[in-house]
């Protein structure tokens, strides 16, 4: 299909995502929210709350955890942007989804995404040492099906293997 | 959303220029508020201009021996900045106490400063509000209001201040740097924020088309002598119903000066000097930390709903106190308060 005409007020946008690069042409009321699925029909990001309450939205920018609802995609020229479909795929799964798997780390699922994303930011980021600390540095996912202890499990199999990976070397 | 003009400003002094000119300019940064308000048309600026590109990202020793905090530095980054976690762990306290990890990657240091009240009905346009819409009323003096303020509120408005990271620059007494049209100027943390009074749409005293450019810590003080307590709704990610930021200098058995600033109970962070001078020259005991909690706390009124907060905010401030005099701070992630 031919990428439609720019609305009036419409801004450039180049984007990296998932290692591809993509530009488009957006209202600079977009969010990064709506530019993946709406535009791009990159719907493993889900929309929650839509407000930054719930973190079903989570993604990584530039490596970092984010509320893709309140970032405006115009506010993100250049950037690189991984969602969930970026972490793995059917059959190369990522560490953590495999272990969000194995440890039954999800009811619905609607949530998964965004506590996969966060989750594995917060193993990069190196901050949480037990699972006091998982669980506060988690509190940005909520999950309405109260699937938090399982979730805790699967970040701390994948955290442990990490610790006796690094023992190993 | 409404929609808006977009304008990403590559200097400091385009960014004023830009934004002084036009009454519908406003800067964005973080987002993560002014995003959020206007998603439910609170805020309705006709065009952003964009300062997340402006060199205003360093965190610098001061000749003072204090720190300057750009603007820009992410919530996240400041907290965990290695100078901070040694030297204003109060700071880095208070900054985890709030949010979540996602949003303190988004939200910079003049931003918390910004960020606007959380009151039901300055968020909901259906509802009279003077903040949002003045001369319209208030819908939490008679209506639903645990959130609310019990310190300062005024006739028009009973709204708080949701930072919990400016409690904290409260209580260590930081400078604001400001650039505007007109130049650059500081202010003293204490005179950044104002009271509701009969203008609360005036959430601060900057003017239009100045910008945060700095936020800067005087040299370090209170060794382990400090704690950030905050009470909620819930365990994490949720505003303070009652915070407590205390730090103490002692000289051997005794306290020599005292901070305390209260966050979640006011327009701004409450601090009152006559309570703080209390406990100077004092041991620290129980009783004393009670008589401070009650000047803290005079002329405290409930508005319903919240009454609950002054009994709260006096036992918040005695545990503070006496964690502060122990050298025993609140770790965030421990959900217990001893």
């Amino acid at each position: 299909m031919a990428e439609a005409r720019p609305a009036p007020g419409a801004v450039s946008v180049s984007l990296t995502i998932n290692g591809k690069s993509h530009a488009v042409s957006v209202p600079p009321s977009t969010t990064v929210l709506d530019l993946l699925r709406e535009r791009l029909h990159l719907t493993g990001t889900k929309k929650g709350c839509d407000q930054g309450q719930c973190g079903a939205c989570t993604v990584l920018i530039d490596g970092r955890r984010v509320n893709s609802c309140l970032q405006l995609a115009v506010m993100n020229d250049g950037r690189e942007i991984t969602t969930v479909e970026g972490l793995g795929a059917p059959g190369r799964l990522h560490p953590m989804q495999e272990a969000f798997v194995a440890h039954d780390a999800f009811q619905c699922g609607y949530c998964t995404p965004g506590q996969i994303c966060s989750a594995v930011a917060l193993l990069k980021e190196g901050r949480a040492r037990s699972r006091a600390e998982i669980r506060e540095l988690m509190s940005g996912n909520l999950c309405r099906c109260g699937a938090y202890t399982n979730i805790v499990d699967a970040i701390e199999a994948v955290m442990g293997a990490g610790a006796m990976q690094e023992a190993a070397e | 959303m409404m929609n808006f003009s977009y304008t990403r400003a590559e200097t400091v002094a385009d960014a004023i220029s830009a934004v002084s000119g036009d009454p519908g300019a406003r800067y964005i940064a973080g987002g993560t508020n002014l995003v959020d308000l206007m998603k439910y048309d609170v805020e309705r600026p006709g065009r952003l201009v964009d300062i997340t590109r402006l060199p205003l990202r360093d965190i610098e020793a001061t000749p003072a021996g204090g720190l300057r905090i750009g603007a820009l530095v992410p919530n996240s980054d400041l907290a965990y900045d290695p100078r901070v976690e040694r030297d204003y762990p109060l700071l880095a306290s208070a900054i985890l106490a709030g949010a979540s990890a996602q949003l303190r990657n988004a939200a910079t240091t003049g931003g918390n400063l910004l960020q606007r009240t959380r009151c039901y009905y300055f968020y909901d346009v259906g509802t009279p509000c003077n903040k949002r819409a003045p001369g319209t009323g208030c819908g939490a003096i008679g209506g639903v209001n645990r959130i609310h303020a019990i310190l300062g509120a005024s006739e028009s408005c009973i709204a708080t201040h949701p930072s919990d990271m400016c409690v904290a620059l409260a209580a260590l007494e930081a400078v604001v740097h400001v650039a505007g049209p007109e130049g650059e100027r500081t202010v003293a943390f204490e005179d950044f924020h104002r009271l509701p009074g009969d203008r609360p749409e005036i959430d601060n005293t900057l003017k239009h088309g100045e910008m945060i450019t700095a936020v800067e810590l005087p040299a370090p003080r209170f060794g382990t002598r400090h704690t950030y307590i905050k009470l909620r709704d819930r365990l994490s990610y949720a505003f303070a119903l009652v915070s407590v930021a205390a730090g103490l200098e002692m000289d051997g058995g005794s306290i020599r000066e005292a901070r305390i600033a209260l966050g979640g109970v006011a327009h701004k962070p409450w601090r009152v000097p006559e309570a703080e001078a209390l406990l100077g020259g004092q041991e620290p005991s129980r009783e004393l930390f009670g008589a401070a909690a009650e000047r803290l706390l005079q002329g405290a009124q409930g508005q319903g709903e919240n009454d609950f907060k002054i009994e709260l905010a006096r036992r918040a401030v005695i545990r503070a106190l006496g964690q502060a005099a122990a050298g025993t701070p609140q770790v965030q992630s421990v959900k217990s308060i001893n």
